[in-house]
């Protein structure tokens, strides 16, 4: 292909990329780096609410930001370096919580409790959907073929569910005496509480995520299955080899760039981990990273709201990300040269 | 069946939509309003847009759209609904007008504590009040010879009393969810407790006895709370009643009217309104109300219309077509038994929710921070020192602390 093609096809996506991409990437790593403030003066004011028969009037001195001659906000940008990076990560604080050996301490302070379980929740998850996935495939790729399609079909249901509605809908049936939770308490005759204490609501996530997102990695697998090598696994019977011994020497190794692959869209998606918290207001027991940026970002009700620590937070996720994935992105890169 | 139900629903949209004639004039200007999307904003929105041109957007998000909507020029709504709290913004930005003038012309029928002064300037035109305030099963008390709970203390003997009886196993709820729910019992049980949010140059002042206090009678009333209360929030709370499985709570009085609802509710006429129980100084409850703000950015002829129909809206008719949706302010409300609760807790001289900018910040705070002490990972000091340093953080954030 001539340049000019190559240019005319790759242009406008390269260009959307640099708009919606890169460019608000930039502009949040500049404003993690800065504050913007308005310039508050402090007035007497009063003010008067209405009680049932009088008015109750206060007079109290507030905060009020300064207006220019346009009637807009006056405000005022600063460098403050890494002030909002520190802001979200406490070293202080983490570092004693750390030379106490208190992992308590440590769990209680945001950046640190997010982390904790954006972590656990990402690396449980990633082999259950890796083994998951692959048994589906399996199982897809032996039934008969008069079934195939209903059975592909209904095996991808769960991926084609809003993330959100999915966490809803597992939130209302296992939610105090939902469903689910009432069928538990029937069954051991015990009175439970799946909503009240972290851990169940970790495995709760955790089997929703997989849920979720395991029959993305089935159909991936599937599609890999259809290349495997069919002589190697006919010599394998031949040779005598069982089932689980064709599975491990032929069609793993076979798969291995695939599940790779399915590793990594995984890592990248659930490091950002963030219906299931909204989903199932978990906000008291479990945070994630990303829900931590997404309420920096949320105004309170007076209008403030944390921009530059949200920038930082979500610098910081990124970060994450891009250290789960070297791993392995060299592999990748290690086969990719290996094999030229 | 569902064709019919359809069709029905259309001409009764057609019916509502020929309505006009119950507007005193006929609005010929495009006017737009944007508020919460709670009962009574229905009824007031529904209200205005008999007088024609009108278009409501009922939002519980609003408040994350509504600085900017005014903010631009011409305004994105020419009428706002808003709260005490929500009003801050607006009126930190100056993009709501003064309503003087306008009540001259127009507001001969207003009450005057409806008129909400900043300054002097009549800044906001409220319709209604609301506060949390105590709703008890007087059947489930009455059996077992417990008196209306005055104090916490009493709120607590009496779900000892009843869960010995074993008459529930969790009798009390409570909008306990994390954030602004959790954060709102807090400033309910310090403000009762006589509690100051600020010192000098707002700065934090609730590590103190009176916060330690207000925790410690939050902890107590979560032994008795089912133990999924950290996500427990108002519409929860109203069906745990309504099932029957709650007996006393400190719930909103918008939420008073559904315990009656035949519908949903299990326990119709069993549940009495009262005061909020009393701190160690006033009620543990704060008054809100809700009203409307006209935006600066828009012409006078604009915000003539738009304040006449903003008053259509909440003028007697409504108010005495929807009596029981609120505690309205107005001269045809009767108040009725489900307004007892909150009418008494302000006569028990409850405060007026301390809204301002950097309140907004210390609710944040104190929504996200109380989680760690009623699960028993801090102490209640630690965990007021907490919150006062992420409030310090934050404020410093937002200009409202100079380093």
């Amino acid at each position: 292909m001539n340049f000019r093609t190559f240019a005319a096809f790759v242009g406008p996506s390269v260009f959307m990329m640099l708009l919606f991409i890169a460019f608000p990437l930039v502009s949040v790593f500049k404003q993690s780096f800065y504050v913007t403030q308005p310039i508050y003066e402090t007035v007497e004011k009063e003010t008067c609410t209405p009680g049932f028969l009088t008015q109750t009037c206060v007079t109290e001195l507030v905060s009020q930001p300064k207006l220019d001659e346009h009637g807009e906000i006056i405000t005022q940008t600063q460098y403050v370096g890494l002030q909002s990076y520190r802001n979200v990560l406490e070293p202080e604080r983490a570092w004693r919580a750390i030379s106490d050996g208190n992992w308590q301490v440590l769990s209680t302070i945001n950046f640190w409790k997010a982390l904790r379980f954006t972590l656990t929740f990402t690396l449980i998850t990633l082999p259950l959907v890796v083994g998951c996935g692959l048994g589906i495939a399996v199982l897809i790729n032996n039934a008969a073929r008069s079934i195939r399609g209903p059975v592909i079909f209904i095996s991808l249901l769960p991926f084609i569910i809003t993330p959100v509605i999915g966490v809803l809908s597992i939130n209302w049936l296992f939610r105090g005496d939902g469903i689910m939770t009432a069928l538990i308490e029937w069954w051991l005759n015990r009175d439970i509480a799946l909503f009240a204490q972290a851990w169940t609501i970790e495995i709760l996530m955790m089997l929703y995520r997989v849920w979720h997102v395991a029959p993305f990695a089935a159909i991936v697998f599937y599609a890999g299955l259809q290349t495997v090598n069919q002589d190697s696994l006919e010599s394998a019977v031949i040779d005598g080899a069982t089932r689980w011994q064709r599975m491990k020497y032929i069609v793993i190794p076979h798969l291995m760039p695939l599940i790779i692959f399915v590793s990594m869209i995984h890592l990248m998606d659930s490091y950002r981990v963030f219906e299931e918290i909204v989903g199932f207001s978990s906000q008291g027991y479990v945070i994630s990273l990303q829900w931590l940026t997404f309420d920096y970002l949320t105004p309170d009700q007076a209008g403030n709201r944390s921009i530059s620590r949200a920038s930082a937070n979500s610098m910081l996720t990124m970060i994450g990300v891009v250290i789960l994935l070297i791993l392995p992105l060299r592999r990748t890169w290690r086969d990719h040269k290996g094999g030229h | 069946m569902k064709l019919k139900t359809i069709l029905l629903a259309g001409a009764m949209s057609f019916a509502a939509a020929g309505a006009w004639s119950d507007c005193a004039f006929e609005n010929d200007v495009p006017l737009k309003s944007l508020s919460a999307g709670f009962e009574a904003w229905k009824a007031v929105t529904d209200a205005m847009a008999e007088c024609g041109n009108f278009s409501a957007s009922l939002d519980q998000e609003f408040r994350e759209k509504q600085p900017e909507a005014f903010a631009a020029d011409p305004a994105l709504y020419q009428i706002g609904g808003v709260s005490n709290a929500t009003l801050v913004p607006l009126l930190n930005a100056g993009t709501i007008r003064p309503l003087d003038d306008l009540v001259e012309k127009y507001g001969q029928d207003l009450l005057p504590n409806q008129l909400i002064k900043v300054d002097g300037k009549t800044m906001a035109i409220a319709m209604m009040v609301n506060a949390q305030h105590l709703m008890y099963r007087d059947d489930v008390l009455a059996e077992l010879g417990i008196e209306e709970p005055k104090t916490y203390a009493d709120v607590l003997a009496a779900a000892a009393k009843i869960k010995e009886a074993g008459a529930m196993d969790y009798p009390i709820g409570g909008t306990f969810k994390t954030g602004w729910n959790l954060g709102q019992e807090f400033v309910n049980m310090y403000l009762g407790e006589g509690g100051q949010f600020f010192g000098d140059g707002n700065m934090p002042a609730i590590n103190n006895e009176q916060g330690v206090a207000a925790l410690e009678t939050m902890k107590a009333m979560t032994e008795f709370m089912d133990p999924e209360y950290l996500v427990s929030d108002s519409t929860y709370v109203q069906q745990q009643f309504q099932q029957g499985k709650i007996a006393m709570a400190n719930l909103w009085a918008s939420r008073a009217a559904a315990m009656n609802d035949e519908a949903e509710s299990q326990v119709v006429g069993k549940v009495t309104m009262a005061a909020a129980p009393m701190g160690s100084a006033v009620p543990a409850t704060t008054i809100w109300w809700d009203g409307i703000v006209l935006a600066s950015n828009m012409s006078d002829e604009e915000a003539d219309a738009a304040f006449r129909v903003a008053l259509e809206g909440m003028d007697g008719d409504m108010v005495s077509a929807n009596n029981d949706t609120a505690v309205w302010l107005s001269t045809a409300y009767t108040p009725g038994d489900l307004a007892a609760g909150a009418a008494a807790s302000a006569e028990g001289g409850a405060k007026a929710y301390p809204a301002s900018g950097p309140m907004g910040i210390m609710h944040t705070s104190l929504g996200n921070g109380l989680a760690d002490y009623l699960t028993g990972a801090k102490d209640a000091q630690t965990t007021l020192a907490d919150i006062e340093a992420d409030y310090i953080t934050a404020a410093k954030e937002a200009g409202l602390i100079s380093n």
